[in-house]
């Protein structure tokens, strides 16, 4: 294994998360406090306490989720496209390098970062609402395996796009919508029985819940079903992956 | 010399239905120079492509080292540096950093003497902190060669290295090319600058419309091909070339103050002498002479000239 050439790629990839500090990290940050000063200080004030949780602390998973889902996809998907934009992707394909080194160097940079910036604005949270994290190894799990899966789904995506604005429709209008309908600030047993089986349709619900779970040990699907939907989902995006090696898929005319 | 790099009955049709390439076989020696010449669209960028692995082929085979690009594709990609014909490299890194990078890539434990060696023979080192985006043209165009050598290459493959650069620029590539060859280095480059493969080149090789027209040693060609011209310049102008003086090639220039004489480099006689014996007996004096050949632009333009 090429490990000298993941490592120059992981560490080229966080070198740039580093020159665009205020970006990859400031932002997504800044962002989350006013949800929690819109969300949980002046509206959950007046909302009763979630299944006997306090609506500011209830939101705080499905907040880093919706963080973490969004930077993972726009992290990986801008690391792999910059390079086909500008041309300088010549010199990984031509490089002694296996695909699956390719993809740990550029997802794991992306996950990576993803990781660092759940964990940033976990602490955040715990300076607005009181926090206990019941289950941390199993947070961890899900937020590792969350930012792995949809790290991958940004690589494909950045493969797929052949413009700028591609970059931006799959974030903007399929993962925030479900991102936001899935339960970040809402259980899903408050919504009508019709809704709530809609809802079970959407993927994002089993890992907020999941993610949910190991904080508050309180969920609308059972955990071993959120870890089996993610292993799912992983396995998909490895799959479309090798397919896009395989066949030089949008790399190698 | 023996072959590094062997090119079997190679295709590629483009998913446009454009055929690039249409059964080329080559043989690239160890050690040389080899040139590519063509015009554009002729198949060179390619042909390139296919051996870097950066284009998939459609048929036929290509082993380096013996080894085939597609299946043993990490044996030989990392004896392979790449310079692409476009300037494209990253923007916002430092020159040092991406050279760095390149080296990583290529599964390479760092070495800064190393790069310093190559930063300082492209006359780079004194940029390294900068970042690329402020370097001009030419500076970008050596900060690709410094990311293909940063691996230490047994080939290098060089498209178009002197496009769009200055003179002075042009020559110090040479230089450092011929510097690379000197090391053992295989070089091969494409270029449809004639002079470029005049100046460097071991052998040449002519590609049009997808096919290898010649591949030839670039002395052998110029000879081959060339016939040269003996200028006369004449003490007195004449109106036409006297009767005993009339043969094929020569030619009356200049309003009759010179005769030229075009004559055939690998013909058994080339017939000087018997012309020189010829003007003396004619009491025509001369004032000077030269000799001049064909240049390979003439030779690559008719060749290609021909084949349309």
């Amino acid at each position: 294994m090429n490990l000298r050439a993941v490592k120059a790629i992981y560490m080229f990839e966080m070198m740039r998360t580093w020159r665009t500090l205020s970006q990859s990290i400031m932002a997504p940050v800044i962002s989350t406090i006013l949800y929690f000063i819109v969300f949980g200080a002046a509206i959950g004030s007046r909302i009763q306490e979630v299944d006997g949780i306090s609506y500011g602390s209830f939101i705080v998973p499905g907040l880093i989720m919706l963080s973490v889902l969004t930077q993972s996809i726009a992290n990986a998907s801008f690391g792999i496209y910059f390079p086909r934009f500008i041309g300088t992707i010549y010199e990984i394909l031509s490089a002694p390098i296996t695909y699956y080194e390719i993809v740990l160097g550029f997802v794991g940079a992306a996950a990576t970062k993803s990781i660092i910036l759940g964990l940033i604005i976990l602490a955040t949270a715990g300076l607005f609402v009181p926090l206990e994290i019941a289950h941390p190894v199993w947070m961890m799990l899900f937020l590792v395996l969350t930012s792995v899966t949809f790290s991958m789904l940004g690589f494909i995506i950045g493969i797929w796009a052949d413009n700028f604005e591609k970059l931006q429709v799959v974030p903007l209008l399929v993962v925030t919508p479900l991102a936001f309908l899935g339960g970040s600030f809402y259980s899903v047993s408050m919504l009508p029985p019709a809704w709530q089986t809609v809802t079970m349709f959407n993927p994002i619900v089993y890992l907020i819940s999941g993610f949910r779970w190991s904080f508050f040990e309180v969920a609308d699907v059972s955990v071993e079903i959120s870890l089996a939907m993610i292993a799912l989902f992983l396995g998909l995006c490895l799959g479309i992956i090798w397919w896009i090696f395989k066949t030089g898929y949008r790399l190698r005319s | 010399m023996s072959t590094i790099i062997e090119i079997k009955d190679l295709t590629k049709v483009y998913a446009d239905g454009f055929e690039a390439l249409k059964g080329i076989n080559l043989e690239i020696r160890r050690g040389e120079i080899f040139a590519l010449l063509g015009p554009n669209g002729a198949g060179k960028t390619t042909l390139i492509g296919i051996i870097c692995g950066i284009i998939n082929a459609t048929g036929g085979k290509v082993t380096v080292n013996g080894l085939d690009v597609q299946r043993d594709y990490l044996k030989t990609r990392s004896v392979i540096g790449y310079v692409p014909q476009e300037l494209t490299t990253e923007t916002f890194e430092s020159v040092l950093d991406t050279v760095s990078y390149s080296r990583g890539l290529f599964g390479k434990k760092p070495d800064l003497a190393y790069l310093e060696k190559v930063l300082r023979a492209l006359s780079l080192w004194d940029r390294k902190d900068n970042t690329i985006m402020t370097l001009s043209g030419g500076m970008k165009r050596r900060v690709l060669i410094a990311k293909a050598l940063s691996h230490q290459p047994d080939i290098l493959f060089l498209d178009e290295p002197t496009a769009g650069v200055d003179v002075e620029l042009r020559k110090e590539m040479w230089q450092v090319v011929r510097d690379l060859r000197d090391s053992g280095v295989t070089v091969i480059l494409t270029t449809h600058y004639i002079e470029e493969a005049e100046e460097m080149a071991d052998r040449v090789g002519v590609i049009n419309h997808g096919q290898l027209v010649l591949v030839e040693d670039k002395r052998d060609l110029m000879l081959k091909l060339g016939s040269k011209q003996l200028t006369l310049e004449l003490h007195k102008s004449i109106k036409r070339i006297p009767k005993t003086l009339q043969r094929d090639g020569l030619a009356l220039a200049e309003n009759g103050a010179k005769l030229v004489y075009t004559y055939d480099t690998q013909g058994n006689r080339t017939g000087i002498t018997a012309l020189l014996n010829d003007l003396n007996k004619e009491g025509m004096k001369f004032r000077d002479l030269s000799t001049s050949q064909t240049s390979l632009e003439e030779i690559f333009v008719k060749l290609v000239e021909d084949r349309k």
